[in-house]
């Protein structure tokens, strides 16, 4: 998912001969995801399905499937029945919210390992999971405003070279201090009220910039503001808070929502409210077709938009949908928040005269 | 005389009709799973229950208008009967059931059908009880609550729930029992067909009901994977999948493992886009050999064609059977 390989690689160093990276997602990931999958499953699954198939082609042996919510906790299984129809051979742990049964199973490759060890390299990895998402946050915040351009891009790429060099947390730290002001060095020309959109919505979509067709570069190379507060590290702590960030998220979405929606939706219905308070100019609300918590979303977030006034657009991504169709809404919406932020300002001059 | 007096008794019965609390259901979802709890426990409670009618043309055409078009046809039909119900009743109850066993879960359509229901109607009385054993929220608590709302007296109430309750036990049982006498009679001829699918889709007036019709005009017998002896079955949903955590989808491949040597062929009846069936049926294609078949139905099936292809499953049973 996006870059995150590079902070996971350790954790399967411990365990495993040799990682073999897949290949990147490309368009033929899909084909084959789509192919095998049941019909209505929804985009990640086939993405998921597509990215074993090309790894187990390549030759990996071991794949892991982690579990969450909604229909993600039985993702493992059917993957693994439809991977052994098609006639591959390999072993396959699913983590599905057991972590300690899977430490177990872990361990079983590599008898030697010491739960220290075990415990000191996924530290590793959630520092530089940290790291990553914090550099992230900044490069989507100021991308569109940069005046030399390609800029953020090129100084990413060195980033992600080097953080993966990095052996314990020290060396981790170090490489964020030096990129964190080499960052902010880089030239930028931002006004000081830009148009702020947020996205939210489905944890695959979101995370994973092919299958949203590079969102959020799209709306950066406008010159707005993109705030995402889904990260592979906010999940952690959500995980591993005991109920407390859903039932944060369940207080903030309080007239809209009295029960748990399931899954990440209360979530997004959550932040839709905070965020209309907070001021923002338009919120990007993106899904897989058919994902239930979203979809169940969806009707309160038309009340929000309806009580706030706040522009919400919705997309939902399938193995069908055209890349043509995604920029030419973002681009009417981008109009429209632009109009909609001019006839305001008018409106304030006048009353201001 | 007698007139008089009948027109008396009928004069005092629709007075005390009218004081009464009038309690809408639904007849949709979980209703085709609890309607004898809920109907006892109100009755109990001297409240009148007033029923959605079967679902039809109207109600389908009123719930897809209300409903975001990407949830399944089965919420859809679920607020269409809401729409019936809006102005008939005085409270319409709603079921927020989360988790009936522990680490179980149930569809998150069903945990949000309460927000859902009360984002779209606005000022409507909406009665729920929630049943979450995950949180300590066993289902006798959450009744018990309901019924404060109509009635002081807990002790009523949880009278009320015993009977109903009981009553609805002896209804499944009595299900289970016409099944299992309908198997043990079994002619050399029969073709039997098992039908695996939600109570809510087998059951209603416009998804199962004709496709039910269809097949048995064709003499075919019926066995249904929902109407099994839950504790018979609780584990046998893992000779097919093992980790599976939706309570109403391990029944149905429960009752699917206890019947599948029984019968001939099954038939999967899945609403589009159901997101838990949409996974097992998969899985049980992978793993089963057997003869199958899955029908998604949604809000523009035509008719005609799945007439026909139920007719040809039902034709290559029967040349199966002839040919031994």
């Amino acid at each position: 998912m996006g870059n995150y390989f590079i902070a996971f690689k350790p954790l399967a160093n411990l365990f495993a001969d040799e990682i073999i990276t897949p290949p990147p997602i490309t368009k033929k990931t899909l084909e084959i995801g789509a192919k095998y999958s049941p019909e209505f499953a929804c985009i990640p699954f086939k993405y998921n399905l597509g990215n074993y198939v090309e790894a187990l082609e390549s030759g990996a042996n071991l794949l892991i499937q982690s579990g969450g919510g909604c229909r993600f906790g039985y993702y493992g299984e059917v993957q693994k029945e439809i991977l052994k129809k098609i006639g591959y051979d390999f072993e396959f742990i699913k983590l599905n919210n057991n972590y300690f049964k899977a430490l177990c199973e872990i361990r079983k490759f590599n008898q030697k390992l010491s739960y220290i060890k075990i415990l000191k390299t996924a530290l590793l990895s959630y520092f530089r999971l940290k790291v990553i998402d914090r550099i992230e946050d900044i490069i989507r915040k100021n991308l569109g405003f940069e005046t030399k351009i390609g800029e953020y891009e090129k100084t990413y790429k060195k980033f992600l070279t080097e953080l993966d060099l990095t052996k314990n947390i020290r060396e981790v730290n170090t490489c964020e201090k030096k990129y964190l002001s080499i960052f902010r060095k880089i030239d930028i020309k931002k006004p000081s009220n830009p148009i702020r959109v947020a996205v939210i919505g489905e944890l695959y979509v979101l995370m994973e910039p092919f299958s949203n067709f590079y969102i959020e570069k799209e709306l950066a190379k406008r010159g707005i503001e993109v705030h995402r507060f889904v990260t592979v590290s906010s999940i952690l702590h959500d995980v591993f808070s005991f109920g407390f960030h859903s039932r944060k998220f369940l207080s903030q979405a309080k007239p809209y929502l009295k029960y748990h929606i399931g899954a990440h939706g209360s979530e997004s219905v959550g932040r839709a409210n905070q965020l209309a308070k907070d001021g923002f100019d338009g919120i990007i609300h993106i899904k897989p077709f058919g994902c239930m918590p979203e979809v169940n979303a969806m009707s309160f977030l038309h009340n929000i938009s309806k009580d706030y006034k706040i522009p919400i657009i919705y997309f939902s991504f399938d193995s069908q949908t055209s890349e043509a169709g995604v920029k030419t809404r973002i681009e009417a919406f981008y109009d429209m928040l632009s109009m909609k932020r001019n006839s305001l300002s008018i409106y304030e001059t006048k009353a201001n005269l | 005389m007698v007139v008089r007096f009948k027109f008396l008794c009928y004069l005092l019965n629709t007075m005390e009709n009218n004081a009464k609390i009038k309690i809408g259901i639904p007849r949709a979802l979980l209703y085709h799973k609890y309607h004898k709890l809920w109907e006892i426990f109100f009755e109990e409670l001297n409240c009148l229950t007033i029923i959605s009618p079967e679902t039809n043309k109207e109600i389908i055409e009123n719930g897809v208008n209300l409903a975001i078009d990407e949830s399944c046809l089965s919420l859809k039909i679920f607020l269409g009967h809401i729409n019936y119900l809006k102005d008939k009743a005085d409270y319409i109850l709603i079921p927020h059931i989360v988790s009936l066993h522990r680490k179980e879960e149930i569809c998150v359509k069903l945990i949000s059908l309460y927000d859902i229901t009360r984002s779209i109607f606005k000022n409507l009385n909406l009665v729920e009880y929630t049943v979450d054993v995950n949180n300590f929220n066993p289902e006798f608590f959450s009744f018990l609550k309901l019924g404060w709302r109509f009635n002081k007296n807990p002790f009523f109430i949880i009278r009320a729930y015993i009977k109903a309750k009981k009553q609805q036990k002896k209804c499944e049982q009595k299900l289970i029992d016409d099944q299992v006498k309908k198997l043990n009679t079994k002619n050399q001829d029969d073709i039997f067909v098992l039908i695996v699918s939600h109570p809510y889709t087998t059951y209603d007036g416009l998804l199962g009901k004709p496709i039910i019709k269809f097949l048995e005009y064709q003499n075919v017998k019926l066995i249904y994977s929902d109407i099994t002896d839950k504790k018979m079955i609780k584990n046998l949903y893992k000779n097919i999948s093992s980790d599976l955590y939706w309570t109403y989808s391990k029944e149905l491949l429960g009752g699917l493992e206890l019947y599948k040597n029984q019968v001939d062929g099954i038939i999967f009846l899945v609403t589009f886009p159901c997101g838990p069936d949409a996974l097992t049926t998969n899985l049980c294609q992978n793993k089963l050999k057997k003869l199958m078949i899955v029908i998604t139905i949604d809000e523009l099936w035509g008719e005609a064609g799945l007439k026909t292809r139920l007719e040809s499953f039902v034709d290559i049973l029967k040349l199966r059977k002839q040919n031994g």
